[in-house]
């Protein structure tokens, strides 16, 4: 057993200024457990009065070794970890780590795959700022939007259930396609969805966007530069909201995203407003491709979800008793599963938050060399301080849910 | 018969102390707001309007643990969380209750590694464990129905 080295208070000075340690200012401790901060996130507020002069976030009360528990699984098997990583956008993290696997293998992903995977890819990013939308108004104390959004959610959890059995932890997205076709209850369950969501959004938009209180803690806020914000490394619609059209959909495009019309909105004041703005106007442009992608869908009905590349993927049930092959390659595939060549692949996708990546080596064995993941929460909690110099608590609240941290994320 | 009947004209029930008290604890019962991973979001979501947990007398989630009187553990517990959780235990007033949500707060879950605590009882007293990864809304109001059962049959010897 490692014993673990005793940090001294001496060595912590250099996170404080002078005055804090002279006692001229007030060092306030903020979290792990406080209903604002989304999660176990530390913050340790060096403050005037009531203004932030300095913010050290305080990581890690999650770091769960999911890097290192996928070292010790097959490829395979190291799915179900990916899950629970940022457990907002399971659908997305399985999509990043599949693909990341068919990049190092090589493996081919049919059409009707593909876009099944865009549909949930999209749902999952509803879900997601549908969670952010709740938990942010709710810190600024719209409690309703709250209840409103969490009535929707159940609605797309829905559908992640019908078509995996699980409401969260999915690990529908197998590498080389999906695990099954969907049922046929999928196309109603998505449409009806579609039909009421519309009107959803205008409804959040009537309660939120011109509310004079919302406008008040959110306008102004949390302001960064567009060269501030690549500077520090920022994604997704915190990036957008300063003016930066950065999408990996469009820039990297991956499983298909190519092929559909949608745009990237932007909006060019950097503050919590425009990131709000940002992730109201995704609501529709999901909307956008889910629409299109049910027509690519049923244009696709009854084509094969799973590659036929019977290396990587387990042959059909009903193939195990007339084929001796298959049953080797079952046998094989469930015992040991697949080696992935001696390479390394990093394969970006857009997560609700941001750029989602992983960085996947393999060693020649079934079991991946190093699995790390570049997650967006954890590069946009480095811009936390910069963003909230000078305001106030009450904004630090604002401005934590506008960078739409996911703790799970962030310390894996 | 007897002089429950002719109380109960007046308006007057009679039962024991043990009783009354038990059942008044079991029907508001603060959570402490406060969640960990995964299962908190499941948390949120039987808060919220779908599943409605003010049914059961928990509308009201404080954040502060001085005014709640049950921890709910939802999520992975990590080493560098363990004090912090213990802390808060520890700051709850008796009566006080735990439950531990989800695979990974009972067990450890699919983590068996150098970072999760095994289950969060090896650090605070659990009453309930609730199944699943993580487990559905219903699974946690089954897990709290549970629970006040176990509230309910408590002896008054045995008062926390």
């Amino acid at each position: 057993m490692v014993q673990l080295q005793e940090v001294t208070l001496d060595e912590l000075k250099h996170l404080v200024s002078d005055r804090a340690i002279q006692g001229e200012t007030m060092l306030l401790n903020m979290g792990p457990q406080h209903p604002s901060t989304h999660g176990v996130l530390r913050l340790m507020l060096e403050l005037e009065g009531e203004t932030i002069i300095n913010c050290v976030p305080d990581i890690g009360f999650l770091h769960t070794g999911v890097e290192k528990n996928m070292e010790a699984k097959r490829y395979e098997q190291a799915e179900v970890m990916t899950d629970r990583l940022d457990y907002l956008n399971t659908v997305g993290n399985n999509l990043a780590y599949c693909l990341a696997i068919e990049k190092l293998v090589g493996l081919d992903v049919p059409p009707r795959a593909q876009v099944i995977r865009v549909i949930l890819a999209e749902l999952q990013r509803i879900g997601s700022h549908l969670i952010w939308l709740g938990t942010q108004s709710l810190d600024l104390a719209a409690m309703s939007m709250f209840l409103y959004c969490f009535r929707e959610r159940e609605l797309i959890l829905d559908i992640l259930e019908l078509v995996s059995g699980q409401r969260m932890m999915t690990t529908y997205i197998r590498p080389g396609g999906v695990w099954r076709d969907i049922p046929e209850e999928f196309y109603d369950a998505v449409q009806q969805f579609m039909a009421m969501f519309p009107t959803r959004i205008k409804q959040y938009h009537g309660l939120l966007t011109k509310n004079p209180l919302f406008i008040d803690r959110t306008k102004g806020i949390g302001v960064i530069s567009a060269e501030d914000a690549v500077a520090w490394g920022l994604t997704g619609p915190s990036l957008r909201g300063s003016g930066v059209a950065l999408d990996n959909r469009k820039t990297q495009p991956y499983t298909g995203y190519e092929e559909y019309d949608f745009e990237i909105p932007t909006r060019t004041a950097g503050d919590v407003y425009a990131r709000y703005e940002c992730r109201m106007d995704e609501f529709w442009q999901s909307l956008r491709i889910i629409e299109q992608g049910l027509k690519k869908l049923r244009e696709l009905d009854g084509a094969p979800v799973r590659s036929s590349n019977r290396k990587f993927v387990p042959p059909p049930r009903s193939e195990l008793g007339a084929s001796m092959e298959a049953l080797i390659h079952h046998f094989k595939l469930w015992t040991e599963g697949f080696d992935a060549p001696a390479e390394y692949v990093y394969m970006p996708v857009s997560s609700p938050r941001g750029e989602l990546g992983v960085y996947l080596e393999g060693n020649g064995s079934n079991k991946p060399h190093r699995v790390h993941w570049r997650t967006p929460s954890f590069v946009h909690l480095q811009a936390l301080p910069v963003l909230s110099k000078g305001l106030l608590v009450a904004d630090l609240v604002a401005i934590i849910g506008s960078i739409d941290i996911v703790l799970g994320d962030s310390d894996r | 018969m007897g002089i429950e009947q002719k109380l109960a004209n007046l308006g007057i029930v009679t039962t024991t102390l043990e009783k009354a008290v038990n059942w008044s604890r079991t029907r508001a019962m603060w959570p402490l707001l406060s969640g960990l991973a995964c299962c908190a979001i499941e948390m949120m979501a039987a808060e919220a309007s779908h599943y409605d947990m003010s049914r059961f007398g928990m509308e009201l989630m404080r954040a502060s643990p001085r005014q709640s009187d049950l921890l709910i553990v939802a999520g992975r517990v990590t080493r560098k969380m363990a004090p912090v959780i213990r802390r808060l235990y520890d700051q709850l007033p008796d009566p006080k209750w735990a439950i531990a949500m989800g695979d990974c707060a009972s067990c450890g879950g699919v983590f068996n590694n150098y970072a999760i605590v095994q289950g969060v009882d090896e650090v605070i007293p659990v009453d309930v464990y609730i199944a699943g990864c993580p487990p559905r809304p219903e699974g946690l109001i089954h897990g709290i129905l549970t629970l006040y059962e176990k509230v309910e049959n408590e002896r008054l010897t045995k008062w926390r």
